[in-house]
This record gives structure tokens, C-alpha cells and sequence, in this order.
């Protein structure tokens, strides 16, 4: 293992100083591993909460600030934050208006929140509603497993529902298009490399030089199946294919479009992969009309990428367009 | 015997720490099998908090040291486990009735109610591969034993004996629950590693309550 480390224990924590120091508009607190926009509370704001295990930045960190979250709960790496970090944030980021978790579905991540919204009904009157996001295709049967994951849909849910709070808009009517936004979303990677939990030293599963992983997640979790190295235009088959398969995504507004890198992909090839995208949404009638590209949700340091493509109504649009100014994010302001 | 008293409770829980740090890697490469690489560390994690508090401030009565221990593990632990080891405390101390020590049918309703708890956070059933496949073939054990007139001690050693079987009938399932559900097929041949854990901590009763007898 070859990394930029003191001891693999303290990564988290000398990473939030290192943000700390870099972005003077956030407010941490060390202790609880809770990262705020430093203006938390903001006065008669609905607020949002994210959070996950470490190692997928930008996310969850990159994008809190107007237009985004309120505040996001920082866990070890790959491991789920813990209820009482998630029920002081709620307390701290409580306008008035109540406060909405958005919840990225894994199983740990749910039950902590599931039992942060007990702790805060017990200890406080913050209304609390929560939205699980779960657009990964790659999972099968998911009324029999832990159900689909949440991996690229999230971008769009935090961007297009931070929007909307901005506007004022109420706590369910929040819930309710957090909701719409995951439901118009589906999402599927691909590794080329595993990648190295600095606690363990060595890759999470081995891949050979010809192979690849299709159906990944984002912790380094082996994906559904393992296929030879191919051409990206194959690749990119392999992973529009049970995406438009799974949903309808013609009509609307169009598609938004996200070729997210999972952490050692350079930006050259996410492009190629976003020309070959674009090319098969074209062929099959699908109009994107707005498009990320980058490593926003990573897994350490794997190569390879996800898919992610939401079907976007008017209001969706706009509020995509709407500004945001976050570390991860910022337009328009 | 008096029942299971707040020191046998003590040597149960410091016990099982002992037995998740001795197979912590162990534990770590199951979970990197068909998880995410970290039930070791983060379950030992949470067992030496809770082994500080005892140390620190012991409780009072068995419900204070289950509360204690399930708050601290849901502090500690993080992801998957630290909700479901945490519930299962929680969820034990209001069924002990505040008694300073728990007769051996007490001591099985309150593990009853942990399990009862760990099923509805988690929604497992048992043959999802998981720690739920440890644990009730375990509590059917303890309740059958007890209900033929065995000892406390002996029941536990027939829950830890169920509860090695049912660890080892988790190798050909299929998952599906947590993240190893993900792995659909793939996650069988493999051992689980939550219920390797619970089997320890099965275990661990039994060694403490054992010890307690012959004391």
C-alpha cells in the first residue's frame, strides 16, 4: 500500500482539519464528526442531512452550502456514522421548518438514521423525515435482499431538493420530491481496479490485469458478475443497457446525464465514456440535456466509473439550474 | 445459584470482548469475503468501550449494564452491527424487571427480547445469513433446555452448541440481507461473519455462567 498517510487510524480525523483549514465557510465539529454550513440553523429553512461512511469525497462533505445540505455526518471509512452524531446535527440544523434525511441505502446507513429519528423524537420536537435513495440497477431481487443501492442519484436528489429548501419550500413537500427525483434515477458502475481500505493495506478483492467487475458498489464490495476486459464502447453497452431497461426515460425535459469517476479514473477517460454514453442515449431516443462528469462519489482509489441518468421534469430542471455554492459544486453565484 | 448476577453479566461481556479481539482478523476476513472488510474492527472497537465503562463506572443492576453496553455499542460501532448489537441490549434491560439478578428464565426472556429487537431493526429472517441464524436456533436451545429441567449452565452450553451449528449452516446460504446480499449467488460458500460474532457471544454466556456455578 503506497498512500499519503500518518497513521491509517487518524485519516478521517486529519482529513476534517484538512477541510477545516480549506474551506473556512464550513463549521466542524471534531468531536462528533459533523461538518455544517458555518450560517446552521438557517431561519425558517427546511434542513438536510447526509452522511455516510468516508472515502467517497467530495461526498457527503463536498456539497454542503446554500443550494445543497445543511450539514453531513462523517463515518470511518466505509462505515456508517452512528446515531448521536445524526441526532445532534438534526438538532443543529433545525430552522423551524423541520429537518430531512437523506439516506443512501445501505444497510447500515439506514438503520443508524432509522434510530437517530427515534433519538430525536425522544429528545427534541424536530420534525424529522427521511428519504432512503436507492437507484443502483445492478441489484437484482431487490424485495428479497437490502434493495437497490445508493450511488449516482444522490448527486441529483441533494442538488435539485437543496434547491427547493432554498425556496422555502415545506418538509414533506421536500420528502415528497426527494422522492421523485430517486424514482426518476437509475445508476450502474463498473470497476477496474478494487481499491485499498488504508486500515487493511490490501485490495478488498483481487482483479486480474484482463478482467473487470460489472455491478459494483461504491465500498469496494464486489459487483455481480466479473467479464473480460473490453472496448469502453462494450463497457458502456454493459451499463446503459439495464439502466433503460429498468425505466422509461424519454419525454420530460430530458435526462440529466452523470459519468462519475469511482476515484483513480482520469478525467480523459471519463469523457470517452460520456462521448459513448451520449452516443447510445441518442440512438435510443433519450435527450440529455444537462451533464456531470467527474469523480463526485468515489470509492478510495478504484478505477472505473458509474452511470447515473435521472429524467428530469420542468421544476426538476430549473432547480438543478438554480445556484449552489458548495466545495463539490458551484454555479451561479 | 442465585441467578446470573450483575458480576456474571460483567465476565459475560468481557468474555465475548475477549473473543472478538482474539478473532478480530478473522472476523475482518469473512466480512472481506462478501462485505466490506471491517466486522473485526469495529465490533472490537465497540467490546473495548464497553469494557471501559465497566471498568470505569460498573453498573448497578443488569438492566443499567445492558443499557450501558447497548448505548455504547450503538455509539462505538458504526455501520450494520452497532444498531443491531446495540438493539439487543437495549432491548434486554426493561426485560429483566429491574431484578439485581436474573432467574435463568428471566435471563432467556430477556435474550428473547434482544433477538425480538434485532429482528425488527434488521428485518432478517432466520436463513437470510446472518447473525439472526446464530442467535434463535440458539434461544430455542436455551428455552428447550430450560424448559426439561436443565441447569442454567447446561441450557447455555446447548444454546452455544445451537448457535456453532447454525454459524456453520450460514456457509451455503444465500445472503440477503446487508451487503453481502449484493453479492447474490456469490455470497455462498462463504461463513457470515455476524453470526461468527454471535456464536461468541453465545459462547461467552456460557462461560461465564459456567464459571459462576462452579464458584
Amino acid at each position: 500500500m503506497k498512500k499519503l498517510l500518518n497513521d491509517p487510524a487518524d485519516l478521517v480525523a486529519e482529513s476534517l482539519r484538512g477541510v477545516e483549514r480549506a474551506h473556512p465557510e464550513l463549521r466542524i465539529d471534531h468531536e462528533n464528526r459533523i461538518l455544517y454550513r458555518a450560517d446552521a440553523p438557517v431561519s425558517g429553512k427546511v434542513g438536510l442531512l447526509s452522511g455516510g461512511g468516508s472515502g467517497h469525497e467530495p461526498a457527503h462533505a463536498g456539497f454542503i452550502g446554500p443550494g445543497m445540505l445543511d450539514a453531513v455526518c462523517a463515518g470511518e471509512v466505509f462505515t456508517s456514522p452512528v446515531p448521536d452524531q445524526m441526532a445532534e446535527a438534526t438538532k443543529n440544523i433545525d430552522g423551524g421548518a423541520g429537518v430531512l434525511h437523506l439516506v443512501w441505502n445501505y444497510t447500515g446507513d439506514v438503520m443508524n438514521f432509522d434510530m437517530a429519528a427515534e433519538l430525536a423524537a425522544a429528545e427534541t420536537d424536530t420534525e424529522v423525515q427521511a428519504v432512503v435513495m436507492n437507484d443502483d440497477v445492478a441489484v437484482e431481487d431487490s424485495l428479497f435482499t437490502a434493495g437497490r443501492r445508493g450511488t449516482g442519484a444522490a448527486i441529483a436528489v441533494e442538488k435539485i431538493v437543496g434547491a427547493a429548501a432554498d425556496q422555502g419550500r415545506s418538509l414533506s413537500e421536500l420528502a415528497d420530491l426527494a422522492r421523485r427525483v430517486n424514482d426518476s434515477s437509475r445508476s450502474m458502475g463498473m470497476a477496474l481496479t478494487s481499491c485499498t481500505v488504508p486500515a487493511k493495506g490490501t485490495p478488498t478483492f483481487d482483479l486480474p490485469e484482463d478482467e473487470i467487475e460489472i455491478g459494483i458498489g461504491i465500498h469496494g464490495e464486489p459487483g455481480r458478475r466479473r467479464v473480460p476486459l473490453t472496448s469502453a464502447h462494450e463497457i458502456a453497452q454493459m451499463l446503459v443497457d439495464p439502466i433503460l431497461a429498468d425505466r422509461d426515460f424519454t419525454g420530460g425535459e430530458g435526462v440529466f446525464v452523470f459519468v462519475n469517476g469511482m476515484g483513480a479514473t482520469p478525467q480523459l477517460e471519463l469523457y470517452l465514456m460520456y462521448n459513448e454514453v451520449a452516443a447510445l442515449l441518442d440512438k435510443a431516443g433519450i435527450v440529455p440535456v444537462r451533464s456531470l462528469v467527474g469523480p463526485y462519489v468515489t470509492s478510495l482509489d478504484m478505477a472505473g466509473c458509474l452511470v447515473s441518468i435521472t429524467r428530469l421534469d420542468d421544476d426538476m430542471l430549473r432547480l438543478w439550474d438554480a445556484p449552489v455554492a458548495t466545495a463539490g459544486l458551484r454555479w451561479g453565484m | 445459584m442465585a441467578g446470573v448476577d450483575t458480576d456474571a453479566l460483567q465476565r459475560w461481556l468481557r468474555a465475548f470482548a475477549a473473543s472478538v479481539a482474539a478473532e478480530k482478523d478473522a472476523l475482518t476476513g469473512l466480512d472481506a469475503a462478501i462485505g466490506d472488510a471491517d466486522h473485526g474492527a469495529n465490533m472490537d472497537r465497540g467490546m473495548a468501550a464497553v469494557v471501559a465503562f465497566l471498568d470505569a463506572t460498573p453498573p448497578a443492576d443488569p438492566a443499567a449494564l445492558f443499557k450501558q453496553t447497548g448505548m455504547t455499542l450503538v455509539k462505538s460501532v458504526g455501520g450494520a452491527s452497532g444498531p443491531l448489537y446495540g438493539t439487543l441490549f437495549l432491548r434486554m434491560a426493561p426485560a429483566t424487571g429491574g431484578a439485581a439478578a436474573l432467574e435463568p428464565d428471566v435471563f432467556a426472556k430477556a435474550l428473547r427480547a434482544g433477538l425480538d429487537g434485532v429482528v425488527a431493526r434488521g428485518k432478517a429472517e432466520p436463513g437470510d445469513k446472518t447473525m439472526v441464524d446464530a442467535l434463535a436456533p440458539a434461544l430455542d436451545a436455551l428455552d428447550a433446555a430450560l424448559a426439561a429441567g436443565e441447569s442454567l449452565a447446561a441450557a447455555l452450553r446447548a444454546a452455544a452448541d445451537a448457535a456453532e451449528r447454525g454459524r456453520d449452516e450460514t456457509t451455503p446460504m444465500l445472503a440477503r440481507k446487508g451487503r453481502a446480499s449484493y453479492l447474490g449467488e456469490r455470497s455462498i460458500g462463504h461463513q457470515d461473519p455476524g453470526a461468527t460474532s454471535a456464536a461468541l457471544l453465545v459462547a461467552a454466556a456460557a462461560s461465564a455462567v459456567a464459571d459462576q456455578e462452579a464458584a
